[in-house]
């Protein structure tokens, strides 16, 4: 690859022929995009087909094997920690304390982040007022029902109005109702200007995205706007569109 | 200050927890108790089992005196050695005397008279000293039997040196100064090595340790804001430890307290390095858990908490010699019983800032943020 | 949590009982040999435990550093420091040119003991037929104090014997001295059934536990319960594990205690074998009882180590002779299991007696070993129904 090939600069995230193995095994087979500052972007695939390994290494937890990639303009190779500070990131593990309470949470990460220690109160109050919290101020985060650790999840991790938002898995286990809701944030999110990557084994969740790839053994198989795929696999729905690709996959179960 | 936000969420996650909370304050307590008065190594209220074949007045004499000596009991009269040695089985004595029929007439006659000590070596040090220590009252039997039988010209078989024992720092020989300020440095090591390091480990194995991999947070500041709390609640702790040893031993520092602190910090420094190296190695709760007690056998026991590391065989000491403990745990007793000062110190002294420095630089240097 | 109605109407053939269990086994022996930190400390553990315990923690004195300070400097003073040296229980580290030398030595701890001659030694015990030596030892530490001034007025004591050259001294009583069961004072004798009693009980006891309490953390044990095995299988294939573990363990420590360290085997193997089996199994009932009152993996360690391993270490008399506690610690010590095995474990193996010396432990064990099975076993079923 070209090492002075220029970075676009409106593109929040640029990847070029990333790659990630464990051994012999090929987790991320030279993977190549790009994403625009706004954009909702889903990584979608079945279970082990290498998303949540490639947004690991886009976030600065995993070293790629080879390839490279830029995000938020930072080297993830050489900046790993500047990327840090601009992005945040929400995981299927959740990572609130379950044993601090909710606005003890918000505080931690508001402090870590940077936002100004005389800010955080009021924000904390006007966040809990958005999400209709209030009540729940001083609960554990344990005591908290599923679909409300993950609001306050993602209201957490773009609390210090970061350039992109990590999502990994992030609706797992809860119904369709709760997850729609969780989108409606993800919007909000977007309109703000905040880029926002999810991966999802939901194929219905991929209608909600701007552009979705679908990964496959590693490999994108597919990078495009939902409805250029529906149109050009002739399907009626992602899942469909889903199918035909995974039909050549090798690897399912991780 | 980002950390000033973590220290207080390690603070709050500590204070919620019930188990934790209760057990740094209890545990402590508990082993100051019980652990002086179970650790005893003392040989002493031995039972004896006595079989007097001779049945004279010189015979009994001699059972007498050792009856009353403080070391021994007689539990057993008994009048063959088959009928003694089963009381020994059954852990009823530790002893056997045996009297054998002729020995006032041997005595007297001027020939050497033979008694017989058995004694149970299973725990060797007790049956050696138990045989030294009656083997010396029949001595003591010896020279006032022999004063009596002998004219007043045998005084140049009296002895002529006069032995007189003297016991330094600690003249009734009380076990519980030696175990107790060794209890503490145990204590410590636990709370401010081995809880980090399990807290580290939960952390990995229930992933919000990742949540923070992800954050500007830098290595230093995590580390730091894990150890801080520990380090506070240790000093704590030592300080209650002061306290108890005090109500219930009536035991207080010789030497000066701002000694023990300055040796204390250093050690902390040390060992909840070590705790980090051993929760960077660790992926799950039962490895860490692991190396811990492994590290408590070799170095907690090798560093002269229970045994004197002097008494240990030449590779062992060497051994020894790489724990932080050991250092910590002589200069706590040396400062507790005999008031030495800083300035007696500077061996332990150097040793401890050596083990700070390279513990520490190896749990920075092994603490990865993101993996292989 | 009740399983489905289809699950109950299904029975299970004893053949299909079988094979579930095994597999449940298999499974579990994959998980253990996966974690290789884990067996490998497992199988070096008793090994360093038996090293250890048997040879570096020693109670016998040995080496210990002594200062002199002699004002005499005669014949009779240097040889007495002479003898002292020549053995090995003590070391000459200093001679000492003034009192005050005495305080600064012991401050710093560079000597165990000071050995104190009056003046004019020689001359007062030829003319006025007395002198004196004081034996200043450091008390901070009681037992080698106590042993180092012994050793040492012993050894001047057969000196004095040689300098009045005394050829035979009558009214002399002699004892003779025979060491039962451990002639040449071997300290493993004492360690190498506490050892056992110890590795046993981290096996089955907190390894178990551990290892239950943690499908519980997980929520797999959830899904183990839905299988049409009987959830009390489900525990006891946990189990099974533990137990062959413990087992090549036992004989690990067998072999090396009496290939290696020379102690021997001196009663019957099969009761010593017999006696460690019922052992195991209390251990690996607490180990049941403790998971089935935890839910988290932190606490199991905590109470097998804090609640159990603790207690057995420093009271079961492994350590420590039981003899010298206070009674209200020797009451706590015979609740515990692993005091009863030590103690057998020391008839069988080292005083060589037979079975009829074990009855007591043997009942004692066994009622402990029904008692915990039956408590743990209809915990285990509350919890699961």
């Amino acid at each position: 690859m070209n090492p002075i090939e220029t970075i676009p600069a409106d593109k929040v995230i640029v990847v070029r022929d990333l790659t990630k193995k464990f051994g012999d095994f090929t987790a991320v087979d030279h993977i190549r995009f790009e994403v625009g500052k706004g954009e909702i972007f889903g990584f979608l695939g079945a279970n082990g087909a290498g998303k949540t390994t490639a947004m690991r290494m886009l976030c600065g937890l995993s070293k790629p094997t080879s390839g490279h990639a830029w995000v938020a303009g930072f080297d993830i190779y050489k900046e790993s920690e500047s990327i840090k500070k601009c992005i945040g990131y929400m995981s299927q593990k959740f990572s609130l304390y379950e044993d601090l309470k909710v606005w003890e949470n918000i505080k931690l990460y508001a402090g870590i982040y940077g936002v100004p220690a005389k800010e955080i109160a009021p924000m904390t109050d006007d966040l809990l007022h958005r999400l209709g919290f209030e009540k729940e101020k001083n609960a554990l985060v344990k005591s908290l029902p599923l679909g409300w650790k993950q609001k306050l999840a993602f209201s957490v991790a773009i609390f210090h109005q970061p350039k992109i938002v990590f999502l990994d898995e992030p609706t797992g286990g809860v119904d369709p109702a709760t997850r729609r809701q969780f989108w409606e944030l993800i919007y909000q999110a977007a309109d703000q200007g905040i880029t926002v990557f999810v991966t999802t084994h939901y194929m219905d969740e991929a209608e909600y995205c701007n552009r979705v790839t679908i990964m496959v053994d590693g490999r994108i198989d597919a990078l495009d706007t939902p409805k250029n795929l529906k149109e050009h696999f002739e399907a009626k729905n992602m899942d469909e569109v889903f199918q035909q690709l995974a039909r050549n996959a090798k690897r399912i179960e991780k | 200050m980002i950390i000033k936000y973590l220290i207080e969420k390690e603070f709050k996650q500590f204070r919620r927890n019930p188990f934790l909370s209760k057990f740094v304050f209890i545990f402590p307590f508990i082993m100051l108790a019980i652990l002086p008065l179970a650790a005893n190594f003392e040989v002493r209220d031995l039972n004896l089992s006595v079989i007097d074949n001779n049945h004279t007045p010189y015979s009994q004499r001699l059972v007498q005196k050792i009856a009353a000596s403080e070391y021994f009991h007689i539990t057993d009269i008994s009048y063959s050695y088959r009928s003694s040695l089963k009381s020994i089985e059954q852990d009823k004595s530790d002893l056997i005397l045996e009297i054998p029929p002729r020995f006032e007439q041997e005595l007297v006659s001027g020939q050497d008279a033979k008694v017989m000590i058995s004694a149970n070596a299973v725990n060797a040090m007790k049956g050696g000293l138990g045989s030294a220590y009656l083997a010396g009252i029949v001595a003591e039997y010896n020279a006032e039997i022999r004063a009596e039988l002998m004219p007043a010209g045998g005084k140049s078989l009296q002895s002529g040196m006069d032995i007189t024992k003297i016991f330094r720092f600690n003249p009734l020989l009380k076990y519980k100064y030696f175990m107790v300020p060794a209890i503490m440095v145990m204590l410590l090591s636990m709370i401010c090595g081995f809880l980090p390091a399990f807290n580290i480990v939960m952390e990995k194995e229930n992933g919000t340790i990742e949540q923070m991999n992800v954050t500007p947070v830098g290595k230093f500041s995590l580390i730091l804001s894990k150890l801080i709390p520990y380090w506070v609640v240790g000093f704590l702790v030592l300080n209650i430890c002061f306290g108890v040893a005090w109500l219930f031993y009536g035991m207080w520092p010789k030497g000066s307290l701002l000694t023990i602190y300055l040796f204390a910090s250093i050690f902390v420094l040390a060992f909840s390095g070590l705790g980090l190296i051993i929760s960077n190695y660790s992926k799950t709760l039962q490895q860490a858990m692991f190396m811990v007690f492994f590290i408590i056998i070799t170095f907690i026991f090798m560093s002269g908490l229970y045994t004197p590391v002097d008494n240990m065989p030449q590779w062992a000491q060497y051994i020894s010699d790489i724990s932080p403990l050991k250092y910590f745990i002589r200069v706590m007793r040396l400062v507790y019983l005999k008031g030495s000062a800083a300035a007696d110190l500077r061996e332990p002294f150097m040793a401890l800032c050596g083990f700070a420095i390279i513990l520490n630089t190896w749990a920075v240097i092994s603490y990865k943020k993101s993996q292989k | 949590m009740s399983k489905p109605d289809t699950m109950t109407e299904r029975k299970m053939t004893p053949g299909e009982n079988w094979r579930f269990f095994m597999a449940f086994v298999r499974k579990e022996f994959h998980h253990i040999f996966r974690d290789k930190m884990t067996m490998l400390i497992l199988l070096v553990m008793p090994i360093l435990m038996l090293v250890l315990f048997g040879y570096a923690l020693n109670t016998e004195v040995k080496n210990s550093r002594f200062a002199v300070y002699d004002p005499s400097h005669d014949d009779v003073t240097r040889e007495i420091v002479e003898k002292l040296q020549i053995n090995n229980y003590f070391i000459l580290h200093k001679m000492l040119k003034s009192p005050a030398e005495v305080d600064e030595v012991f401050k710093s701890g560079e000597v165990a003991m000071v050995v104190v001659f009056s003046e004019n030694f020689y001359e007062n015990l030829l003319h006025g037929g007395h002198a004196q030596i004081q034996l200043i030892a450091d008390g901070s530490d009681p037992n080698t104090a106590s042993t180092i001034t012994t050793y040492a007025s012993t050894i001047i004591g057969n000196y004095q014997q040689e300098l009045l050259k005394v050829g035979k001294i009558p009214y002399q009583i002699t004892p003779e001295l025979k060491l039962l069961y451990n002639p040449s004072m071997v300290a493993a004798y004492n360690f190498v059934p506490g050892v056992m009693g110890m590795i046993i009980l981290l096996i089955c006891a907190m390894m178990t536990s551990i290892s239950i309490a943690r499908e519980k953390e997980n929520g797999t044990m959830e899904i183990l319960l839905v299988s049409p095995m009987k959830p009390l299988y489900v525990i006891l294939s946990k189990a099974v594990p533990y137990f062959f573990l413990s087992i090549v363990n036992l004989l690990t420590i067998l072999a090396m205690a009496v290939f290696v360290m020379g102690v021997p085997i001196a009663g019957s193997f099969f009761w010593l074998i017999l006696i460690s089996l019922l052992y195991i199994f209390v251990s690996l009932a607490l180990g049941l009882l403790i998971s089935s009152i935890v839910s988290t993996q932190m606490a199991a360690m905590m109470i097998s180590a804090m609640g159990l391993m603790m207690p057995v270490m420093l009271l079961s008399g492994m350590l420590f002779p039981t003899e010298n506690m206070p009674v209200f610690l020797q009451i706590v010590s015979d609740v515990i299991p692993a005091k009863w095995y030590i103690l057998a474990v020391k008839k069988i193996m080292i005083k060589g007696l037979g079975a009829e010396a074990i009855i007591k432990e043997l009942i004692v064990l066994g009622v402990m070993a029904v008692a915990l099975i039956t408590v743990s076993l209809r915990k285990f079923k509350i919890r699961l129904e």
